[in-house]
């Protein structure tokens, strides 16, 4: 076991391309009619805003084109999102929940 | 399951979900339980290779001719999903020991659950754990006795232990699984809880849970054997914390503790009827994995009724739900919406009385006595080991005869 290395805490930034991993899923909830984002032992309800940044999050764009896009599809100024989307992916990769 | 996300604005944690769903709101006890419980605990069967002193099954064991058909699991999966329930946890006894285990998980993948194995891993081999990855298994949780090969095995009564639960921890992640280590705690194994850690990291586990013992059933009955000392429990409590903020984003630990040194009980099931329910090998439909206890209480089968139907009208399942039922000091306490009054089965078990406050509450009158009871034990060298087996399982049901210890 001893190749196997400590995987390390992923700091989100804006290069970052992060990603769901396969296991946590990213359901509609329909008898409730919302969101879930389901992990062992875990089940999370996202809101509106990270169910929107959740499905952007695809491995290829960077936090920064997820801001750009956000910016567009809301009308608002690119560095109010940007903090609230780094301040939410960060929380979710100190859970695990995703990588980069 | 913990609270911690609730700090981020954007995500909750579901502990109990508040929110109706289509399948169950309508109904005549709307107020009390107009949601479905998040988490299923299916218990396949109460076969297992394993024979540890602190198995949550109760004592008395279900036999394998009693157990459910594949059509019956097939339903319950289908239906669980329909009600709304979100997670189901297959388990034991050993879930693998059941052989349509294969179609049962492609019947709750197919009902939009998420699928967790519950498994002991030592009769579990690669190719059917692909078969099982394939047809949509979601998650695996392993559990090892200790770190220490010859004490885990000492404590599972199954020599050879370690090395395959090892493989099969490997076989999880190679498949992109997500892993999650259980590490049952107790007296002859506390010492290892940093050790416990360091293993999950290398094995690539997302999440450990250290699983401090809760003294029912079997535990209660081998609780000489297994309760730590004070000292102990708040060191390894400790560790665990540091732990956590230097894993942050690499493991997840969560920690149950032993509530016999607690001063406030811990909101049991997060509320009876709330958020779970737990199906036994023949069927029976319960609040709690341990409320068959409870001898009160009668409890419905799934041959027999719909599960959405006893989830909403059984008698077990309205027998603590809410506040009605509490008497003093739960009844008028400021904490009862919060802990609801513990755990009936730990009131049933130590006081006689399931209505009565859980004595792991300060404000018990049996607690101080609990609490004596607990560190006098804690104090002497470990009885020895009853261990979980049919036989075992007799004796302790009959009279107080001298009881076997494990082969």
């Amino acid at each position: 076991m001893s190749e196997i290395t400590t995987p390390a805490r992923l700091i989100v930034g804006r290069e970052t391309r992060p990603h769901l991993p396969a296991y946590l899923k990213l359901r509609h909830d329909a008898g409730r009619d919302r969101w879930i984002l389901l992990a062992p032992e875990r089940v999370l309800t996202p809101d509106q805003t990270a169910v929107a940044v959740l499905k952007l999050c695809d491995g290829k764009r960077s936090v920064d084109d997820i801001v750009a896009v956000l910016a567009t599809e809301y009308s608002a100024l690119a560095d109010v999102i940007r903090a609230d989307v780094l301040d939410l992916l960060q929380g979710l990769a100190d859970k695990g929940y995703i990588k980069g | 399951m913990s609270e911690e996300l609730k700090g981020n604005g954007h995500c909750e944690t579901l502990v109990v979900d508040d929110e109706p769903t289509e399948g169950v709101s309508g109904s005549a006890t709307a107020a009390l339980c107009a949601r479905a419980p998040v988490g299923l605990l299916a218990e396949l069967t109460h076969r297992c290779p394993l024979q540890c002193a602190y198995c949550s099954n109760p004592i008395e064991l279900e036999r394998v001719n009693k157990e459910l058909s594949t059509e019956t699991w097939c339903s319950v999966m289908k239906q669980a999903g329909a009600m709304g329930i979100l997670q189901v946890h297959l388990s034991g006894g050993e879930p693998t020991a059941r052989k349509d285990l294969e179609q049962i998980v492609s019947a709750a993948s197919e009902a939009g659950l998420y699928s967790n194995l519950i498994t002991a891993a030592v009769t579990l081999n690669r190719p059917r754990l692909e078969d099982l990855a394939k047809r949509g298994l979601d998650h695996v949780q392993i559990s090892f006795q200790d770190v220490d090969a010859e004490n885990a095995e000492r404590i599972g009564a199954y020599p050879g232990a370690t090395q395959k639960k090892l493989d099969v921890a490997r076989w999880v992640t190679e498949l992109g699984l997500p892993l999650t280590i259980n590490a049952p705690i107790h007296r002859q194994n506390i010492h290892n809880v940093g050790r416990y850690i360091e293993l999950a990291v290398k094995l690539g586990a997302q999440r450990l849970e250290i699983a401090h013992v809760q003294y029912y059933g079997w535990a209660y009955l081998n609780r000489a054997a297994l309760i730590p000392t004070y000292d102990e429990t708040l060191k390894s409590i400790e560790l665990v914390e540091r732990e956590r903020e230097r894993l942050k984003g690499v493991l997840t630990i969560d920690m149950v503790v032993p509530d016999y040194y607690a001063k406030r009980p811990k909101p049991c099931m997060g509320g009876w009827g709330k958020g779970f329910m737990n199906i036994t090998p023949a069927g029976k439909v319960l609040p709690c994995h341990a409320a068959e206890t409870i001898k009160t209480l009668s409890f419905d089968n799934v041959q027999d009724r719909p599960l959405l139907d006893i989830w909403l009208n059984s008698e077990a399942f309205n027998a603590f739900r809410g506040t009605d039922w509490m008497k003093e000091p739960c009844r008028s306490c400021a904490f009862r919406e919060i802990d609801f009054g513990g755990c009936r089965c730990q009131a049933m078990a130590i006081t006689g009385d399931a209505r009565n406050t859980d004595p792991a509450c300060a404000l018990s009158p049996y607690h101080g006595e609990m609490v004596r009871l607990a560190r006098e034990e804690a104090s002497r060298p470990p009885a020895s080991f009853v261990y979980r087996n049919p036989r075992n399982a007799a004796e302790a049901t009959k009279a107080e005869r001298p009881l076997v210890p494990a082969e």
